[in-house]
């Protein structure tokens, strides 16, 4: 059973992109009310510690302002949170209150389509809050470096790393109120000590090495290094990284979601 | 709505089906046959493995031994992981039409957008989606609510958008599980009244039921299932014709008094059973029965002749009744 959850599933991206159409077609009748209050979050966060805590530690870290620092952190916090909503409490009531994925694999597409469409949706949505998230450094001058062209393409992978995650997570818990577990202990510790507010370089090599493990860490590092400081190879790591994280969890998550379907 | 295939003689051939949930057998070795354009029935009380069955002709659940074999195309050869060959499940479900047992609308959509999202999920194309949601919603007599939400609607418009969801593809063969579990007697004869039309139309039904009126009412042929085996196998008369006698005589108030109704009714009675608060008398002559119950048999509240049904079949070949007496009271 185990040896099968990591055998690469065969899902039909053709099939997967009906599933995918279900929930954009939702979201753009939505997105006024779901879009301003996850994409003023981040800004709230950069008001608040870039300008205010900006203010009392100094006005540089590495020859970098405060608020340049985090802000690309925050973007790729966007991201992370665009993602792990969706395949976590919006998958869980589809998946266990409203019954519809029961419902949609007696058509043609099989519960891998499925999967694949609401981790490309969550994947989109990341796209959506991380970009929104950029526009504004845009905006304010924060983007530094041209090697930001690539930034959609970091977090597409931030997204699909979270995406991979949550859904597993979502696979396993029997009761929705578990997810609080997955946010106070995985998704807030990650916030808060990926590297988004102080950099690593200078911590222990043991907690170095603890946040070397972590999606969200490669992603702040990612982001940092295409829009603040241009620096490609570093960029390609940490990329690598969070591709070989997805592909690592992409199988046990779109095989879980099987199982929990077909039985 | 037309399908241009010509369709094999048999929609679903099973041969030793089982499927076991751990240590617990569901459907134990069933043989099945469904003929094609006809409306095939199977009828059981709760847990007698009817769902389970459909389940897995819809390709939602892999068997665990024997032969499946859904619109000529084998279901088999899968593991829970639907891997491995054999059976090509995307193919076998683009010609099924699937009303679940509970209600499994996409509530976040509209009513027109539930047949939409549907018809996408099918890959057909848009013009056509949008032409065959109108012309179902008409079927269904739902038009006026296209645009409403779900929720809006009474639980009898939910199942028939529920039966016009599955036909959005315009498929070969229909499977409803419990079509008219918990409507109300005027929503289960608009739901009767249009799957009738629908087997005039030439599709396959596959309809699972513990009504047996509702097997009765629509089904050609049918299967009576009972913890997870089938039991008995024909078209309802027959079936009637072949377990018991004609004409029932149901006398009521008559507690711990069997043997005395069996003894007024000796030689006229060919069977004489008690169930429940009431004894059965089945017979060919059944006012004659009547007639020596009110002249010789012991007091009583109550008799009522009536014909034998499909429920006095299932208690002659089980001994236990379709429905638990809480059910019988509730469904009026």
């Amino acid at each position: 059973m185990t040896a099968e959850l990591l055998r690469w599933p065969r899902a039909s991206p053709r099939a997967a992109s009906r599933m995918l159409l279900r929930n954009a077609t939702l979201y753009r009748r939505s997105w006024r009310r779901n879009l301003l209050p996850n994409f003023f979050e981040p800004l709230l966060y950069l008001l608040s510690l870039g300008f205010g805590l900006g203010l009392y530690i100094g006005r540089e870290i590495g020859n970098v302002e405060y608020v340049r620092f985090i802000a690309p952190g925050l973007a790729a916090a966007a991201a992370m949170n665009g993602a792990i909503f969706e395949v976590t409490y919006n998958v869980f009531v589809k998946l266990r209150f409203a019954h519809l994925y029961d419902a949609v694999i007696t058509t043609p597409l099989e519960p891998e389509d499925v999967a694949l469409g609401e981790l490309g949706w969550a994947v989109t949505r990341s796209l959506i809050y991380g970009m929104a998230f950029l526009l504004v450094m845009l905006a304010l001058g924060y983007v530094q470096s041209p090697w930001a062209v690539a930034a959609p393409v970091a977090i597409a992978l931030i997204g699909l790393a979270f995406a991979t995650l949550g859904m597993i997570y979502t696979m396993l818990i029997p009761q929705i109120d578990l997810f609080s577990y997955f946010f106070t202990l995985v998704i807030t510790p990650l916030f808060l000590f990926s590297g988004i507010f102080f950099p690593f370089e200078n911590l222990p090599a043991a907690a170095r090495w603890l946040g070397w493990l972590t999606p969200l860490h490669h992603g702040v590092e990612l982001l940092r290094s295409l829009v603040l400081s241009g620096a490609p190879a570093a960029a390609a790591g940490h990329a690598l990284w969070l591709a070989g994280f997805s592909a690592l969890l992409f199988p046990p998550a779109v095989n879980l979601f099987r199982r929990r379907l077909i039985v | 709505m037309s399908s241009v295939s010509t369709p094999p003689e048999l929609a679903v051939r099973a041969r030793g089906l089982s499927k076991w949930y751990g240590g617990l057998v569901a459907v134990d070795g069933i043989d099945l046959d469904v003929p094609a354009g006809r409306c095939f029935g199977i009828l059981g009380p709760n847990g007698a493995g009817k769902t389970t069955t459909m389940r897995m002709i819809c390709c939602v659940s892999p068997p665990t031994s024997g032969m499946l074999e859904v619109l000529g195309q084998n279901v088999l050869g899968q593991n829970v992981l639907g891997q491995g060959v054999g059976g090509d499940r995307r193919a076998i479900k683009r010609r099924l039409g699937v009303v679940p047992q509970g209600e499994t609308l996409d509530h976040e959509l509209t009513v027109r957008e539930n047949l939409l999202s549907f018809a996408a999920y099918h890959d057909l194309p848009r013009h056509l989606a949008a032409e065959r949601a109108g012309a179902l919603l008409a079927f269904v007599q739902l038009t006026d609510r296209a645009d409403d939400p779900i929720d809006a609607l009474s639980g009898g418009m939910q199942r028939r958008l529920l039966i016009a969801r599955a036909l959005v593809a315009d498929p070969e063969l229909v499977v409803l599980d419990e079509p008219t579990t918990g409507l109300d007697p005027q929503a289960r004869h608009l739901v009767w009244e249009r799957l009738r039309r629908l087997r005039s139309q030439g599709k396959t039904l596959l309809v699972s039921t513990h009504y047996m009126d509702e097997a009765a009412q629509l089904c050609d042929r049918l299967v009576i299932m009972d913890r997870g085996k089938i039991i008995a196998e024909g078209a309802p008369t027959e079936l009637i014709a072949a377990h018991v006698a004609p004409r029932v005589v149901e006398v009521h108030g008559v507690d711990g008094l069997l043997d005395a109704v069996r003894a007024a009714v000796d030689g006229l009675a060919d069977e004489v059973e008690q169930v429940g608060d009431r004894v059965l008398v089945y017979g060919r002559d059944g006012q004659g029965i009547v007639n020596r119950l009110r002249a010789g048999g012991p007091p009583h509240q109550a008799l009522l002749l009536r014909d034998a049904t499909l429920e006095d079949v299932f208690l002659r070949l089980t001994g236990h009744e379709l429905m638990e007496a809480g059910e019988r009271a509730g469904d009026g």
